[in-house]
């Protein structure tokens, strides 16, 4: 099977360039890029329309094992395929936890429902209660790319300390939660001028530069690889800076939601613009794009975190953190780039090629003999999101009755059409 | 004049609303202060106190308020009730509302949470107290208070002292005095202070005798013990020592500034009892006296908006 896309805005993250021209696609690998069409391929005409990489979605709450009611991987994997979401990263937080090499093949078995790829990250601590380490050896043998205990932190530094260094002897990747959960205990804002006058339980932005700082000596100790998941503060970005200057194996990753909104969207308490972290203020908001467009900051992610209706139905601080993101992300990054801070490129390096090249995933790239995992879109194309129209088994978007740019017009996994007409 | 549906805050009111309501709250202060104290301006209404909280003095200002104006009024007590049992506020809500009351007055510990139940009952909601958020009966029948014995409610420096961090009392206040441009400093220790405050058009003072000088209104709070989960002051003693108002504090304010506390009072932790008690200075019975017509005026304005709200769809269904 022989596909051809011509008149394609070709979106490459790798060269970082934006051009027209046309790709190639046998069996499910790219095999030429602005090559003449081979005899008896199959003509797709884009219509000037962008053709990237498929999106590497890093940090997706998946519902199963526990929750399937609020997301199955079926119904993740469609959401997916929908928002030109071509791999996703599962998260480890779910009932129980992905912590033993049973519940990884499970969640692995499962995850054949979905028409993307699925890769998934394993706790870092059994029952991601902080206490003993988990079988690492065995869980990155079983597929894991990651090791992360989520958004909680492990308080005892020894313990992380020996998690760290036995990472480092299997090459393994932790991905941490910048944040010193003494100080965010029970927080449901960022403290400042909004929260006071709205009366919420607060945390200062100051408490994720103490987590960072923190975890970033540790690394420094046992120079594994590391990741933090959401760096959301200005205050961060100096430590951050400094830890890649002394050349420790650091990458940093922030959520689409921290880049498009700030503290004051939660008007008069809306519980689906209730994160963790919460929301920032503006200027730290304006801070992490410049990060991202400068290469400090290296992947965006949607932070997928499926809610019914009845978790967020709730008093603001008793509402439970998280939105859905897999078919928004690509709309949301393109308030971003019609807003001139971050060039489609750009956006691609952080939204693809980053998460392939930190995680040792093949897609992400526009090069001859990478997988085609494509999505082509117009980033023009206005629309005003109705969240009960998202595939996801939950509607938790901040975007519901959001004006926004940026249709996915269609999406391909290793050359089969996933999305789009005649999908 | 006061056109809303809900009673929420003090922060979606206009200046000329404010003042609207404290007009009107003046007549129901002669009429309690005679023998027949009824009105019938609630007449046939239903008014249900739904308190998450325990309340003595609010609920039964709002319980004597609503059965002044004729209203049948009926008190839930929520710490016993259903909500018990696992039922969400959303459900509470809906049941209540099925049995169609008029007036819902409600006091919930969670910031935000009156303001959800609003959305979703189709009667008149009255915030009596939410979290830390506000409390906008509270803060009308100071100003009312304030307007009676100081001629005006413009142009004067009000200190408000103590825990404001977690003091909805104090949000309330802070935004109805500035909107009636007043000058407003807040006192206390930095821990109880909220941050960015500073930024809301007000003074903060740590030195409770810088923030005392000259000021023509002394509203002290009340120190939340139930609130505090551990760390915010070393003892209570120190704290009085600092931020307790004795004869030597107030006497750096103004020679006639007066004393107010939204109670219930900590005496000898925040408040010297021979403060609380001299007629000269303290205002604070006034302010339970206020308080109950203040609580009229707004939900009689309420009563009103809701009948006009009724009428228009009843004409408009006429009119089809």
């Amino acid at each position: 099977m022989i596909l051809h896309f011509l008149n394609a805005r070709l979106i490459d993250p790798e060269a970082q360039t934006d051009a027209l021209g046309c790709l190639t696609v046998t069996d499910g690998i790219i095999t030429a890029l602005n090559a003449e069409p081979p005899e008896g391929a199959k003509l797709i005409d884009a219509g000037g329309k962008c053709l990237a990489p498929g999106l590497i979605d890093w940090g997706v709450k998946i519902g199963e094992p526990g929750e399937r009611h609020k997301e199955s991987f079926r119904s993740a994997g469609l959401a997916a395929a929908a928002g030109g979401v071509t791999t996703l990263i599962a998260r480890p937080d779910t009932l129980p936890a992905i912590d033993a090499p049973e519940s990884l093949e499970f969640a692995t078995r499962r995850a054949a429902d979905a028409p993307v790829h699925i890769r998934h990250m394993a706790a870092l601590t059994k029952g991601r209660d902080g206490r003993e380490m988990v079988e690492m050896s065995f869980l990155r043998d079983g597929g894991a790319v990651a090791f992360t205990d989520g958004v909680r932190v492990v308080p005892d530094t020894r313990l992380l300390s020996r998690c760290m260094t036995y990472a480092r002897g299997l090459d393994a990747l932790i991905v941490g939660h910048p944040q010193e959960p003494g100080l965010s205990k029970g927080a449901a804002a960022t403290s400042g001028k909004f929260a006071s006058l709205y009366g919420l339980p607060a945390v200062s932005p100051m408490a994720e530069v103490m987590g960072l700082e923190r975890d970033l000596a540790l690394v420094a100790m046992t120079g594994c690889r590391w990741h933090a998941d959401q760096i959301t503060t200005a205050g961060s970005l100096p430590a951050l800076r400094r830890a890649r200057d002394k050349g420790l194996n650091v990458t940093a990753g922030i959520s689409i939601h921290h880049l498009t909104l700030n503290e004051f969207d939660v008007g008069g308490y809306r519980t689906f613009f209730r994160f963790t972290p919460p929301l920032r203020s503006e200027d730290d908001r304006m801070a992490m794009i410049d990060a991202v467009a400068e290469g400090l900051i290296d992947v965006i992610a949607s932070f997928h975190t499926p809610q019914d209706e009845e978790s967020k139905r709730l008093p603001f601080a008793e509402a439970a953190p998280g939105a859905v993101g897999l078919q928004t992300l690509l709309p949301a990054a393109m308030r971003l780039y019609h807003q001139g801070g971050l060039s489609l490129p750009q956006l691609w390096r952080a939204m693809s090629l980053n998460p392939a090249r930190r995680l040792g995933l093949p897609g992400g790239r526009l090069s001859q003999g990478s997988p085609a995992d494509l999505v082509l879109f117009d980033p023009d194309a206005p629309f005003i999101l109705d969240r009960f129209t998202l595939l996801s088994k939950s509607k938790n978007t901040p975007f519901d009755g959001a004006r926004m740019e940026g249709k996915v017009l269609g999406t391909w996994v290793a050359g089969k059409k996933v999305h789009g007409d005649n999908a | 004049m006061f056109r809303a549906r809900h009673l929420l805050g003090i922060e979606p009111l206009a200046p000329a609303e404010i003042t609207a309501i404290l007009d009107l709250a003046e007549t129901y202060v002669d009429l309690n202060r005679r023998t027949v104290k009824h009105s019938n301006a609630l007449e046939g209404m239903t008014q249900i106190n739904m308190f998450f909280e325990n309340s003595t003095r609010t609920q039964s200002s709002f319980e004597l308020a609503g059965k002044r104006l004729g209203a049948d009024v009926m008190n839930m007590s929520m710490q016993t009730s259903s909500v018990k049992k696992g039922e969400t506020l959303i459900d509470t809500a809906l049941t209540l509302n099925a049995m169609h009351p008029d007036l819902l007055v409600v006091r919930h510990p969670q910031s935000g949470a009156v303001d959800l139940l609003a959305q979703k009952v189709n009667c008149a909601v009255l915030n009596a107290g939410d979290g830390r958020h506000e409390h906008p009966t509270q803060a009308l029948l100071d100003a009312l208070t304030i307007r009676r014995t100081k001629g005006r409610l413009h142009r004067l420096t009000v200190a408000i002292c103590g825990d404001i961090a977690h003091s909805r009392v104090a949000r309330s206040n802070l935004i109805l005095l500035v909107k009636m441009e007043n000058r407003v400093r807040l006192v206390g220790p930095a821990t109880l202070m909220p941050s960015g405050v500073g930024e809301l058009g007000c003074e903060v003072y740590e030195d409770m005798r810088e923030g005392l000088k000259g000021a023509d209104v002394v509203m002290m709070l009340r120190l939340q013990k139930e609130r505090m989960d551990g760390g915010f002051i070393p003892s209570e003693r120190e704290y009085y020592h600092r931020w307790g108002l004795d004869a030597e504090k107030l006497a750096l304010a103004h020679p006639d500034a007066i004393v107010m506390h939204p109670g219930p009072m900590n005496r000898g932790v925040e408040i010297d009892g021979t403060i609380a008690d001299d007629i000269n200075r303290s205002v604070i019975q006034d302010q339970v006296e206020m308080g109950v017509a203040v609580r009229m005026a707004c939900m009689d304005l309420l009563a009103r908006n809701l009948r006009a709200q009724r009428g228009a769809m009843a004409s408009q269904a006429f009119e089809v």
